[in-house]
């Protein structure tokens, strides 16, 4: 398993209180913003996961990055698990495991120079020392299409699109195997966007790195990814090959998911038939009965109701390929 | 809504129980001796002990504690039997230094402490909010700049020094006023005024300072939000929208600010009382601290902190009033 | 008789950092029913020029120039009154963040009968309240009745923003500017709005102004596009041509950047290299001659000569680039 797996979560839940900070209020909501969910990441390559707010994709990318605690389920990074891992342990797994945010300015103290913040994970862990670091700094920046030159500039002279640049060098910093990328390109211009997305794309290649994606876009995933999960309020309906995802879809969900995409061609936007979900997400405190999906779904029965469906190969897939959570797949 | 009043009064009964107990606690836990203190200089140990038993200071922390706030609802006699004096409720301890009751010291003090926290609060909320909305609505302009400048003044001046100085300007130089001399309301209420306005302006000067930044910022940023943008895009005019899109939004936060400040001001001007001779609440406990007279300073910490706590606990009902994202369902 | 007609609008701000010129000469029709787009990337002026459209740069150091005529009146050189009754009459709008466009102090049924009783003083009471929930129905709120005395905290963003555009359409407004209007939702409740916009937009007969980054939803609803960098329009055409035949290196530019369901694994996307320029020291001439491929093509021209909006086959492209080119840029290579 961990030969072809670099990165697999097993069984992963996590579930936040609600209301526990509120004197007198029973303290027994629970928000299932991660419920149930397994994936395994293969080495150099590069999971999607998708879906809209509230379904839990950022708390997953946390949980990976092991920077917030599971409830329940282990994530393991190499053959080693890090829930099990000690706190000394964990620093030096950290190095292999990076983060990039839909906002760079999370990771980017506004009164340090981007030098400064690109090279904080170097200072944290103690790998090199001053000048090293300064010379790997540059380096970074050089690698990530910055001008080494403004290494003592501030983060709000750079454009959105350099300082997401930044953040990327700041995750590559301690030579990472894997980069959890939380909607890396969603805040920017579309034009910004493809130049990230190639950078990546291009580090991937050159660095040899695993990827885990999160997007709530399905067409920005579809230049990247070599799987794609679709989460819908903390579980995945669907997992496998784009390939197979995009043109045998099977989930209704992720139907309307790719329906609701517009399409940025007047001939195709105007014959193309499209599913409109009603209503919004619900709360994810009391998520339906069932299959969660069924309040929005078109083709909700009773037996949806009733029984949760499991996430299982398509007919004719192997387990470990195409898999959806529906009674009724396509 | 009900509901969510009756919750916030026993959380705020709970928290004062708790910080009258932290208090007496903490001061019990004083390196000084309460009992020594009831006998002067030259005292024998004897007499120490003795007056430390007549005086309950030789029972479980527990038990003083218990009796304290048995004696708020039921009074209490100190001493016994030639020596007896008797505090009626609510009893707040008895001052050997002073030999008086502390209910009655406090009485006596509130009054004053109140008229110049009312009077203060009253005039810097109107300069302050005042002030501070004209600043904002010209901004740029001179307004805007005699409001900063102000504001930065305001904030660097010590209270004191702004105290001495209004008394050489208004009282020694021009003599505009009488030197303050603190008349009851009841008794003379022109001279309860006259006594006032010095330390009024002080306090207010100071205070509005702050609010005059917090308004000017308060409504700022409220006039870049896209909700009173869309008021003005529905046709809204200027001045009905400054006052129920904009005001309304940016006065929620300063009002429940006020609240606690006004609830802190109550609790004794310590500085502003000392500096023009006003018999309050800060001046008592500054001179229980000076005598080490510890029943007084329980009980005027304990003032305060029921001051800040009731004051905690209106500003919450009335944020939850005022802003109906608080409200609870 | 043209419904607006912006000429040569100038918007410039007065900053800490100097004056930033956020529309420089902009000039379009918008005639009734139609549904115009502008396109652009983030700064490139098109929520300065859509805020000009009503005046509401509200407590800004700005000064705006041109004419802007609204059935043959200037909104430019009205006074208080007129404009208020211009706005959210005549011309409503729509913001992008449903979560804050609303006021958190008041219900939505309030909000919405305020709209309307604004421009209809004297209405009474329960005529206003019969409004509010006939808009909230026709906007797809389920149980108005219910939802009409809650406020805007108790509704998700889709809720919210489906408040707004009843808001907006509570008076049958001519025009209708909606200033990205889905860019902070998702994407299934996106194409909700987006199917409600149009709808509402056939029952009233307005125009609309849909202002947006994502040539999807341009494609999706919209008849013309104009194509806004740095402070003006380099591209004006209809959708068909913009996206079939863009006329303007940096429409062409932006469509090879569209991310598409039907790419290829890994296929590389093409991206415009460089940044938008600052708009308090825009390059000289054509503005995007930094970024622009073809710019070389052309000797030293792109850097002195500011191009103007001109006729290309069907099109209006601000590039001087000769015609055939630019006719043939999605085809060909640079
Ligand atoms: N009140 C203001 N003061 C100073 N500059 C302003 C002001 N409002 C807008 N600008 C500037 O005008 C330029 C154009 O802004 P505008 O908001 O129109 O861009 P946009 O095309 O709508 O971008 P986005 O896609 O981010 O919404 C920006 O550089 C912006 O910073
Ligand atoms: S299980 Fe039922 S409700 Fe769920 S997605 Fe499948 S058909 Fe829809
Ligand atoms: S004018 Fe020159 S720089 Fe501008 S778009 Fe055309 S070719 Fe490019
Ligand atoms: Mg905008």
């Amino acid at each position: 398993m961990s030969e072809t797996f670099i990165l697999e979560a097993r069984a992963l839940r996590k579930y936040f209180p609600t209301g526990a900070s509120k004197m007198l209020q029973r303290p027994t909501d629970l928000v299932r913003a991660v419920d149930d969910v397994s994936f395994g990441l293969r080495r150099g390559s590069t999971l999607a996961i998708v879906g809209e707010s509230g379904c839990g994709k950022t708390t997953l990318g946390r949980l990976l990055a092991r920077l917030i605690e599971p409830t329940a389920g282990s994530v393991v990074l190499d053959g080693v698990d890090l829930t099990a891992a000690s706190a000394r342990e964990l620093l030096e797994l950290r190095r292999d495991i990076q983060l990039v945010f839909q906002d760079p300015y999370a990771c980017l103290n506004p009164r340090h120079s981007i030098g400064q913040s690109i090279g904080t994970p170097i200072r944290i862990q103690k790998t090199l020392d001053k000048a090293a670091e300064k010379a790997r700094v540059r380096e970074l920046m050089e690698l990530v299409g910055l001008n080494p030159e403004h290494y003592n500039r501030f983060p709000h002279e750079f454009s959105g699109g350099q300082r997401q640049r930044a953040g990327i060098a700041r995750a590559l910093a301690l030579q990472p195997k894997v980069i959890i990328a939380d909607e890396p390109v969603s805040a920017l211009d579309v034009s910004i966007q493809s130049q990230i997305l190639n950078l990546m794309e291009d580090l991937q290649t050159s660095l040899g790195l695993s990827y885990v994606f999160v997007a709530h876009d399905l067409s920005v995933v579809r230049h990247i990814a070599d799987e794609v999960a679709v989460m819908y309020l903390g579980k995945i309906v669907e997992i496998g090959d784009p390939e197979s995802v995009y043109r045998r879809t099977a989930h209704p969900y992720t139907k309307a998911l790719l329906s609701a995409v517009p399409v940025a061609d007047p001939r195709r936007a105007a014959g193309r038939q499209r599913i409109v979900l009603t209503g919004d997400v619900p709360s994810p405190v009391n998520p339906p009965s069932g299959c969660r999906f069924r309040t929005r779904c078109p083709k909700a029965a009773e037996r949806c109701a009733a029984e949760e469906p499991v996430l299982s190969a398509r007919s004719g897939d192997q387990p470990s390929g195409h898999r959806v959570a529906c009674h009724f797949p396509e | 809504m009900i509901f969510f009043v009756l919750r916030r009064s026993i959380f705020g009964i709970l928290l004062l129980l708790i910080i009258s107990a932290f208090t007496f606690w903490i001061f019990s836990a004083l390196p000084s001796d309460p009992a020594a203190l009831t006998c002067g200089k030259n005292c024998r140990p004897e007499v120490i002990e003795a007056n430390r038993e007549r005086l309950g200071y030789d029972k479980p922390l527990i038990e003083q504690y218990g009796s304290y706030m048995k004696g708020i609802f039921t009074g209490r006699t100190y001493g016994e039997e030639g020596a007896a004096v008797h505090c009626p409720a609510p009893s707040l301890g008895y001052s050997y230094d002073r030999h008086e009751c502390v209910t009655s010291l406090i009485a006596s003090t509130l009054p004053v402490t109140a008229s110049i926290a009312l009077g203060a609060f009253v005039l810097w909320m109107a300069i302050g909010v005042g002030l501070g909305t004209l600043a904002a609505l010209k901004r740029g302009k001179w307004q805007d700049r005699v409001a900063t400048a102000f504001s930065v003044i305001g904030v660097s001046l010590p209270t004191f020094f702004l105290g001495l100085i209004f008394i050489m300007v208004f009282v020694i130089w021009t003599g505009i006023l009488p030197f303050p001399r603190y008349v009851g309301l009841t008794d003379n209420p022109f001279e309860w005024f006259m006594a006032l306005i010095l330390p009024w302006l002080v306090l207010a000067i100071i205070s509005a300072a702050t609010y005059v930044r917090m308004t000017r910022n308060g409504i700022l940023e409220v006039m870049n939000e896209e909700f009173v943008r869309l008021g003005l895009a529905k046709g809204l005019p200027r001045r009905r929208l400054i006052v129920r899109y904009v005001l309304r939004a940016a006065l929620v936060p300063i009002v429940t600010i006020a609240g606690l400040d006004f609830a802190f001001l109550l609790g004794g001007a310590l500085v502003t009382e000392s500096i023009f001779n006003m018999p309050g609440l800060g001046k008592l406990t500054l001179a229980a601290v000076v005598n080490s007279d510890l029943p007084i300073l329980v009980a005027t910490t304990m003032v305060a902190a029921v001051f800040i706590v009731v004051a905690n606990t209106v500003v919450d009902i009335l944020y939850g009033y005022l802003d109906p994202r608080v409200r609870v369902k | 008789m043209t419904l607006l007609s912006v000429q040569d609008l100038h918007v410039t701000f007065g900053t800490a950092d100097g004056a930033v010129r956020a529309v420089q000469g902009v000039s379009f029709d918008v005639e009734p029913g139609e549904t115009v787009a502008i396109v652009g990337e983030s700064g490139s002026g098109k929520s300065v020029t859509a805020n000009s459209l009503l005046r509401l740069n509200f407590g800004a150091d700005v000064r705006i120039d041109g004419r802007i005529l609204l059935e043959g009146r200037d909104i430019l050189a009205m006074d208080e009154t007129q404009i208020r009754s211009v706005r959210g009459r005549e011309v409503a709008m729509i913001f992008q963040d449903p979560l804050t466009a609303l006021n958190p102090f008041y219900t939505v049924g309030h909000q919405i009968a305020e709209a309307f009783a604004i421009h209809h003083p004297g209405t009474p009471k329960r005529e206003l309240r019969k409004i509010a929930l006939e808009s909230l129905n026709k906007v797809g709120i389920p149980e108005p009745s219910k939802r009409i005395d809650q406020y805007p905290h108790e509704f998700s963003g889709g809720m919210r923003q489906r408040i707004v555009i009843a808001i907006a359409l509570v008076n049958s407004p001519k025009l209708l500017i909606a200033d990205e209007p889905t860019t902070a939702l998702d994407v299934t409740v996106q194409a909700q709005i987006l199917e409600l916009i149009a709808q509402m937009q056939a029952e009233h007969g307005s125009a609309v102004i849909l202002i947006t980054h994502d040539l999807g939803v341009v494609a999706e609803i919209t008849e013309r596009v104009m194509v806004m960098y740095a402070g003006r329009v380099v591209e004006s055409a209809s959708v068909a041509d913009t996206f079939l035949t863009p006329t303007h290196p940096y429409t062409r530019g932006l469509l090879k950047s569209v991310k598409s369901l039907d790419a290829g694994r890994h296929e590389r996307l093409e991206s415009i290299p460089g940044i938008p320029p600052s708009l308090i020291n825009l390059p000289s001439g054509c503005p995007f001659h930094p970024r622009c491929a073809y710019a070389e093509s052309l000797g030293g021209r792109c850097e002195t000569e500011t191009p103007a909006l001109h006729l290309v086959g069907s099109s209006r492209s601000a590039c001087h680039l000769p015609d055939e080119r630019l006719l043939g840029l999605l085809g060909g290579g640079v």
